[in-house]
């Protein structure tokens, strides 16, 4: 048996076989002394700094060639941080006048920096370059203890990263030629780590609480992500039958493998359209890989977190156009920005907000600054001459909202149509069904928006009023409760009264127990990571939409909780 | 010693990259290189000194440089300013 069987939440399906690498911080701490030779504290101090830089400058190398010449400028900037004389010569006076040591001294000077960066609230870049003067200050502490900070960009060999929470500078690093899987400490399914181990397609374990304390550095692990558990130091024998069920799941892959290029067709005929999220371009060959039929959500917030200032016009028609053409003629729904939240711009300053998720966020932002709202929509409306290009809009509230975003749309198209700029004049624009207040009425809405898309993270979160990345709630997170099915259903019938669309771009839409439930409801589009796509095709054509359509009534009107709707599912289609 | 004034046009002002680039630029030169904005100056070869100035758009700034290679460090960073799209 192995040494210990780790439970947690499958983010991402596959099996992993490595040794871990433990993304986690040795012990920096230090005691104050007082020193007596400043010269050599001051030579020590020297040494740790240039350990510091040359080996920023290999971790840089290293980035710029696995991983691109933009996830490399951080190091660049620890380098430059390292390289500034005022704050070197403090901490050597602090050496020389207190005769402290420079662990102490470091910690000093460093700290001071940190605190006024941090005390800049207006300014929400600087507040950022604290925590790079806490990475570097870690570095040359790291030196000064003769102890190893772990480098996820210099992994050279097979691992499994083991850590307590990925951050998206972490996942930046990694280099997917050698890590075959994560396991974390902390997350849920929409975290952030456990949407990217789906973007690397790299099996992942979220939310295990114990990773890091269970797990040594260089231990074997088996990663099973597809029933969300690890197992430590295993025996031979559970090797060679994980091995196994590793082929198995491959070879599972290449039969979902032969789907990519078929419609999208329930048992009994009926067509359903396969989307794909995306958040860059860069996405884009999943997409064609999975054989999508259109991209359902393109997160263009990820082209302003991804740039240094707000991406002009053109960088964004290119963005945008390069999507566009790549769908050759298939739809490409594109949500206009959605900043806020847990999501935020280094140069666009944000109020400190006591709830912001309920805050100045996404059309809400959009329509106050519409300088910035107005360079987007230039950009797509040049780009939907490209191809079969769609507007949607996030967080609507009330149909004032929708019709003051329309207004100015309107506008800008008026101005770019005056100018000659080709413009495509049937773009569709539609709107994110995420706040209870919208959903509830669909039915007017229907009437002035071309198409819906249900967002069901925000929704589940708004619904039930359950912070999606609070651990303390996540019970709450219930996508099958009959109440959240009853206000899809109403969005869904809403939209069809009206002659619309009705789709859904959250992670419920890929849900192997809610797509039978979607489909009996009449939910006309699934948009989801490009990496179930092929998986969810295959489940479909096993399913009976006139069936569902009678199971989802028993699911809306008989079941009382989330877990009643969880077994009439598993119960009638999948049979256990 | 030389110096240059210079009006800042970028929406961010000097911070992010341009500000690193800026402060490596200065560091090729033996000079003393400062950077003052309003009543305050810092060492432009100090990357923490040049950030918490907080140079928006629309500041005017004064680079000067005392030194061996005082007039090259001006050139150089008139260039940057110039190619960062700092300054025009």
């Amino acid at each position: 048996m192995a040494e210990k069987v780790l439970k947690g939440i499958a983010a991402s399906d596959g099996i992993a076989i490595a040794k871990a690498y433990m993304l986690v911080d040795p012990d920096l701490s230090f005691e104050k002394t007082t020193v007596s030779d400043v010269d050599a504290e001051i030579k020590r101090l020297h040494d740790a700094f240039d350990a510091s830089k040359s080996e920023l400058q290999v971790i840089k190398d290293k980035a710029v060639e696995n991983l691109g010449a933009e996830e490399a400028e951080v190091f660049e900037a620890h380098i430059t941080i390292l390289s500034d004389p005022e704050m070197l010569g403090q901490i050597e006076g602090k050496i020389k006048d207190d005769k402290v040591n420079a662990e102490e001294a470091l910690k000093e000077v460093t700290d001071t920096f940190i605190s006024m960066f941090e005390a800049m609230t207006d300014n929400a870049y600087m507040q950022e370059r604290a925590g790079d003067i806490r990475d570097v200050t870690k570095r040359v502490l790291s030196h000064l203890l003769g102890v190893t900070l772990p480098s996820p960009a210099l992994i050279d060999s097979e691992v499994i990263v083991v850590a307590h929470d990925l951050t998206p500078s972490d996942t930046a690093q990694l280099d997917r030629n050698f890590v075959k899987g994560f396991i974390t400490d902390i997350g849920g399914r929409t975290s952030h780590s456990a949407i990217m181990s789906r973007t690397l397609e790299i099996p992942a374990v979220v939310g295990s609480e114990t990773a890091t304390t269970d797990i040594k550095e260089g231990t074997t692990v088996i990663l099973d992500g597809i029933n969300g558990e690890a197992l430590i130091d295993p025996t031979d024998a559970e090797i060679s039958d994980y091995q196994q069920k590793a082929k198995d799941f491959a070879a599972q892959k290449a039969e979902w493998e032969k789907l990519k290029n078929e419609a999208t067709v329930s048992k009994d005929g009926k067509h359903f359209e396969l989307a794909s999220n995306i958040g860059t371009p860069d996405d884009m060959d999943g997409v064609l890989d999975a054989g999508s039929e259109a991209v359902g959500l393109f997160r263009s917030e990820f082209l302003y977190m991804n740039s240094a200032e707000l991406p002009d016009e053109d960088t964004q028609f290119e963005a945008y156009k390069k999507v566009v053409e790549g769908m050759n003629g298939k739809p490409v729904i594109v949500r206009t920005m959605d900043i806020g939240g847990d999501k935020h711009l280094p140069y666009l300053p944000l109020p400190d907000e006591m709830n912001p998720f309920l805050g100045y966020r996404a059309i809400r932002i959009s329509l106050d600054r519409d300088d910035i709202f107005r360079t987007q929509l230039r950009a797509l409306l040049r780009a939907s001459h490209y191809g079969q290009l769609r507007i949607m809009f996030p967080m609507i509230a009330t149909l004032d909202e929708f019709r003051k975003a329309k207004a100015i749309f309107e506008e800008e198209k008026a101005k770019l149509v005056a100018d000659g700029t080709p413009v495509a004049d049937d773009i569709k624009l539609g709107i994110m069904i995420e706040i209870p207040a919208a959903a509830i009425l669909a039915d007017q809405f229907a009437k002035e928006v071309d198409f819906f898309s249900i967002g069901t993270n925000d929704l589940i979160q708004y619904s039930f009023a359950a912070d999606r990345g609070n651990e303390h709630v996540s019970y709450l997170y219930q996508p099958y409760n009959p109440s959240l099915l009853r206000l899809i259903k109403h969005v869904i019938d809403a939209a069809h009264a009206n002659g619309r669309i009705a789709g859904m771009c959250g992670e419920v839409a890929g849900d192997q127990v809610a797509v039978p439930l979607l489909m009996g409801l009449g939910l006309d589009e699934f948009s989801m990571s490009s990496t179930s796509v092929l998986k969810t095709r295959s489940l479909m054509k096993t399913i009976d939409t006139t069936e569902m359509a009678k199971l989802a009534d028993r699911a809306i009107n008989e079941c009382v909780t989330n877990e009643e709707v969880k077994e009439l599912v598993e119960k009638n289609v999948f049979g256990n | 010693m030389e110096k240059k004034e210079f009006h800042v046009i970028a929406d961010t002002g000097i911070h992010a990259r341009p500000a690193t680039l800026l402060v490596q630029s200065a560091s090729k030169f033996n000079s003393e290189i400062t950077l003052q904005y309003q009543d305050k100056s810092v060492n432009l070869k100090s990357i923490m000194g040049v950030m918490s100035l907080g140079v928006g758009k629309d500041a005017d700034v004064t680079i000067s440089a005392e030194g061996a290679d005082e007039a090259d460090a001006i050139a150089a960073l008139a260039e940057t300013m110039k190619k960062e799209g700092l300054s025009e």
